[in-house]
């Protein structure tokens, strides 16, 4: 699998993300800059985690005007996979390319822990876990509450595309296990095509048990397969 | 403009006989523009005046050294080429006034001088001290406080990993936020604060100039009093993401190896960068302010000189590299200006429009000024005896839920403690443990300094705030290798906190000559007083120490069926201990003695025990002694524990409360128990068996038993609900 | 009664939020953009009508909406 990791000016889970990948794919991916118009040929783009233009004005806005983004906007067009890790979420909804938007934590506070989540529908993305079973990665944002008007709501969930939701230990959705107030506890979405995942968990962050875990080692794993 | 006179000199924080001094170096009176330059640079802040007769007596040196105080951080040899960067600096006067923009730009300022050397900053931790939690100040500080911290390193992408924080009254007036970076460089890529040659280009880097902070240093060192909130107009804006662009633009050019020399604008912005850049190279320098990038019209050349603007780099260049510095800077959208150039005159020359507006000497601005201040010898402090008879398991429910000992993750899960994908032991546990990246090995890092021991016996303070980080690391696996320092004391024109920061760094110096751990970098903060009632003596003490196989690293949460070990002896000194404090309300009294040889003999024992793979589980004993330590192990493992006291000698409040040093709680397995015994009678190292790891409930012989899922609760309600409002301070 | 109140950074206080909208603001090729500066909007509604409601509005501000350390602020009120 080819693998293109975008920095943005204030990206800082590109190195991470670029470790998951060549750790678990065995590939290494090519590091593109947003000042660049083009996109080398590749399988997955990634949007990786940080605080692109400090994420002034809004968390993503400004990343999401970046010259690449139009490239990347094509690309996923063309069906290229695209992945949007915490701020790769919030410059994909910024975007348009996923709906709703990610606001403020109900706590208003920046939150940093490990949390459960359950895997459902049928995402490439999430093809290493069967659907119904949870697994943890850590939460670490300030902009990660997930909001859309009913309609939306009710589409995505028709179209099962909220493919992970916080859960509880039990698996259950409660407020509880929600860490930041997001609506119907979702922490990542699919476009309608399933080529376009946006989460706000790392899973970059969890590739080995000496960081507490390895479902994300399985996220990468699955990942390359079904995308090569 | 009329030439300023002596009183003007006296109003910037100078003495007539500093002023004096001035006339003497130039050779003539100084204009305004000299004269605040001067004042910038001799005050304690910037000059160390009052300390540095003191500091010199500290241990700097040994074989892992690579460079000492002097530079902007200490730098040592954690092998494979890699060196280790790290300093502890305060933000102790802005963060009370503005505790958002005061504590972020303290994170922003020490990150700097860590990049400063080449260095990427792979870790932050900090050491907070409030007021009592029932002051009317204290919440609004500690949420502030906390979210400018969070705020900035969470920007940055570095985590932050530890540190610590503690309530007490005698902070009310004047809260501490001391901030500590780590980071890691090649060690043939290290980069000094040294001018170089004459005819190298002068670069100013980063944000533009505005009036921040202006006179920042002097503020630093002038105490509070009931007006201080009126001088707000000093405090900086931080701005995390210029910072992030500054840090990456600056290690790609230092990387093309055309930088010679660099320095952060810290305190008195461009004027102690340059003096000090000069300095080190024995040159002069000269720039041309009108070139300075400036955000505010109409600034004097004055204003640009001690304008605290953050984010903003000095450096010289090989000459011919202009072009592609700017290449680089203009990729990362900063402004990067050549400002002027290095010179052989020995001398500070400014110049605006053309027009000279100064000229120093570098010597004198750079070397400031070394006083001896008087000093009151301490008075001994002598134990208090406490009661002990009444001892049960509410006393330990109330002290694991007291403001002091309660779970701090209502602030660190507001720092990202994960990003760089290298935290092995992320916040809550002895010591934080970060892995080198793309190594094996991993860094222990540790933040300490017991407020009541200080106050109570400065030096013994200073001696178990080292031995206590010593054991942090111990307890991690890692072996300790060197120390940062951050004292924070009252006014030095007072002889007795000169008194007490004299008995201080005898501590320290003591302690860390003992433990081979040499002080590598460092910052004095003075002056941190209201209304002339200074804190308690502060040494606070960051220490660094290396893993040498991150399989083998110390973890605090035992497996249910582990025997309980004590290592070390049990005397129940009770005295001046949290028990005495929370449960009688006791707070005079002699601190424990710290026996430093038995601090090394038993740390290097449990440190080959982890390293060897025998300890499932290790944990240090310090405030709230053996209970504590024991509860806080259930707690992380989730899991209860049945224990008993050896022999009838203490009372359960001795056995189980007293603060004695030197001391560990071992988790090892069954088959591992004998093997652990034997070798410590070998070694002589006092070990017993004290009970079992397991269960739903902590037992404790005597005392009574608690379910752990009370504990938990109890250990982790304190300041959420503090926070909300929902409790009063005392809980 | 409805009141409006603005709260900005002071001019001479750095407005890290503002430079970057700036620079996007340009970057999108709105090149008369020649600053920026973001600020915080608040719409108070107040109960009746209070012959003191301006003086507690300054109150208001001073007090809660805004830092003097680094901000001004600015009410309006609509209707009066």
């Amino acid at each position: 699998m080819k693998a293109v990791v975008v920095v943005f000016p204030g990206s800082n889970c590109d190195r991470d993300v670029a470790v998951a990948l060549a750790r678990c794919t065995g590939c290494a991916p090519t590091l593109v800059w947003h000042g660049a118009t083009s996109l080398p040929p590749c399988d997955l783009v990634v949007l990786p985690g940080g605080f692109s233009y400090g994420d002034y004005l809004r968390a993503g806005a400004i990343a999401a005007h970046s010259p690449i983004m139009r490239s990347v906007r094509e690309a996923a067009a063309r069906g290229i996979a695209v992945l949007g890790i915490c701020n790769g979420f919030q410059i994909l909804t910024e975007t348009g390319l996923l709906p709703g938007a990610l606001v403020r934590n109900a706590g208003l506070r920046f939150v940093c822990r490990p949390v459960d989540l359950r895997v459902e529908g049928d995402s490439p993305f999430l093809a290493g876990f069967t659907p119904g079973e949870c697994i943890r990665f850590p939460v670490a944002h300030m902009e990660g509450n997930y909001q859309t008007d009913p309609e939306t709501l009710a589409g995505l969930e028709a179209e099962g595309r909220i493919v992970l939701r916080y859960v509880d230990a039990e698996g259950g959705v409660t407020e509880a296990a929600n860490p930041n107030g997001s609506v119907a506890g979702i922490a990542g979405i699919t476009s309608a095509s399933r080529r376009i995942f946006g989460l706000m968990p790392h899973p970059e962050r969890v590739i080995g048990d000496e960081l507490g875990g390895s479902d994300g080692r399985r996220f990468f794993a699955a990942v390359a397969d079904a995308l090569a | 403009m009329s030439a300023p006179t002596v009183n003007d000199a006296v109003r910037l924080g100078l003495s007539a006989d500093e002023y004096r001094q001035i006339i003497a170096h130039l050779g003539r009176p100084p204009n305004a523009t000299e004269l605040g330059v001067f004042s910038a640079m001799w005050n304690e802040h910037c000059s160390y005046k009052s300390s540095r007769r003191w500091l010199r007596t500290l241990p700097t040196t040994g074989d892992q050294v690579i460079h000492g105080p002097g530079e902007n951080a200490g730098v040592v040899d954690v092998g494979d080429g890699w060196a280790v960067v790290f300093k502890m600096e305060s933000h102790n006067h802005p963060s009370f006034i503005e505790p958002y923009q005061g504590a972020a730009t303290g994170v922003g300022g020490i990150l700097r001088d860590v990049f400063t050397m080449g260095a990427r900053p792979v870790a932050i931790l900090n050491s907070l001290r409030f007021g009592d939690p029932d002051h009317a100040k204290t919440r609004h500080l500690v949420g502030g406080v906390v979210g400018g911290i969070g705020g900035y390193g969470n920007c940055m992408g570095i985590p932050t990993v530890g540190g610590e924080c503690a309530f007490d009254p005698g902070y009310n007036g004047n809260i501490l936020v001391n901030a500590m970076a780590v980071g890691l460089v090649r060690r043939d890529q290290i980069f000094l604060a040294n001018a170089g040659q004459p005819g190298n280009p002068v670069l100013y880097v980063g944000a533009r100039t505005g009036r921040d902070g202006i006179h920042g240093a002097s503020m630093a060192s002038a105490g509070f009093s009931d007006g201080a909130e009126a001088r707000r107009p000093t405090v900086q804006i931080g701005d995390p993401f210029m910072e992030k662009l500054l840090l990456e633009a600056c290690l790609e050019l230092m990387a093309t190896g055309v930088v010679i020399g660099i320095q952060d604008m810290g305190a008195a912005g461009l004027t102690s960068s340059s003096v000090e850049m000069a300095a080190r190279a024995e040159v002069g320098i000269r720039l041309d302010l009108e070139r300075v990038p400036v955000r505010d019209a109409g600034m004097t050349p004055l204003e640009l000189m001690l304008s605290e603007s953050q984010e903003r780099m000095l450096m010289t260049l090989r000459p011919g590299a202009e072009a592609d510095a700017a290449a680089v800077f203009q990729k990362w959208g900063l402004d990067a200006v050549v400002i002027g150039a290095v010179t052989d005159t020995g001398r500070l020359e400014l110049a605006m429009h053309g027009a000279a507006v100064a000229d120093l000497p570098i010597g004198p601005l750079a070397e400031g000024l070394v006083y001896e201040r008087p000093t009151t010898p301490l008075p001994c402090s002598t134990p208090v005896s406490v009661p002990d008879q009444q001892a049960t398991i509410d006393s330990l429910l109330a002290l694991i839920g007291s403001p002091n000992l309660a779970s701090r993750r209502w602030i660190w899960e507001q720092y990202d403690h994960g990003v760089m994908g290298d935290t092995i032991t992320p916040p809550g546990s002895d010591a934080a443990v970060v892995r080198i990246h793309g190594t094996d090995r991993a860094l222990a890092l540790t933040a300490d300094c017991t407020p009541r021991y200080c106050e109570a016996d400065p030096r013994l303070g200073a001696i178990q705030a080292i031995a206590e980080s010593y054991r942090n690391l111990s307890a991690a696996g890692a072996r300790p290798l060197a120390v940062t320092d951050c004292l924070n004391f009252g006014s030095p024109e007072d002889p007795v906190v000169m008194g007490t920061f004299k008995a201080a760094v005898e501590g320290l110096s003591e302690a860390c000559r003992a433990l081979g751990l040499p002080i590598v970098s460092g910052n004095v903060s003075f002056y941190n007083e209201t209304d002339n009632c200074p804190i308690p003596p502060t040494p606070q003490v960051g220490t660094v120490g290396l893993i040498e196989d991150v399989g083998r690293t110390g973890k605090m949460a035992p497996s249910p069926g582990t025997s309980v070990l004590l290592v070390g002896s049990a005397e129940g000194h009770l005295s001046c201990s949290l028990y005495a404090r929370e449960t009688h309300g006791l707070t005079e009294g002699a601190p424990p003695p710290v026996d430093l040889d038995a601090e090394r003999r038993h740390g290097e024992w449990v440190r080959e025990q982890i390293s060897g793979g025998r300890a499932d589980a290790c944990h240090d004993i310090s405030d709230g002694g053996l209970a504590v330590a024991l509860a806080e192990m259930c707690i992380a493992a989730g899991t209860g524990a049945s224990v008993r006291p050896p022999d009838e000698k203490l009372s359960p409040a001795c056995f189980y409360f007293g603060e004695d040093q030197a001391r560990y709680l071992l988790a090892a397995q069954s088959e591992q128990v004998d093997g652990l015994l034997r070798a410590a009678a070998k070694d002589a190292i006092p070990v017993r068996t004290l009970g079992r790891f397991g269960g739903q409930e902590l037992q404790l012989a005597s005392l009574g038993s608690v379910a752990v899922d009370t504990l938990r609760r109890r250990h982790a309600g304190w300041f959420p609900s503090y926070m909300n409002g929902t409790t009063e301070g005392t809980g | 009664m409805k009141a409006i109140v603005h709260v900005v950074l002071k001019k001479d206080v750095l407005d890290p939020q503002g430079k970057a909208v700036e620079a996007a603001l340009r970057t999108l090729g709105f090149g008369e953009v020649a600053e920026v500066r973001q600020g915080k909007f608040f719409e108070i509604t107040l109960d009746g009508h209070r012959d003191d409601a301006s003086a507690r509005l300054d109150r208001m501000c001073e007090e809660l909406l805004a830092n003097p350390v680094i901000e001004d602020y600015r009410i309006t009120i609509p209707d009066a």
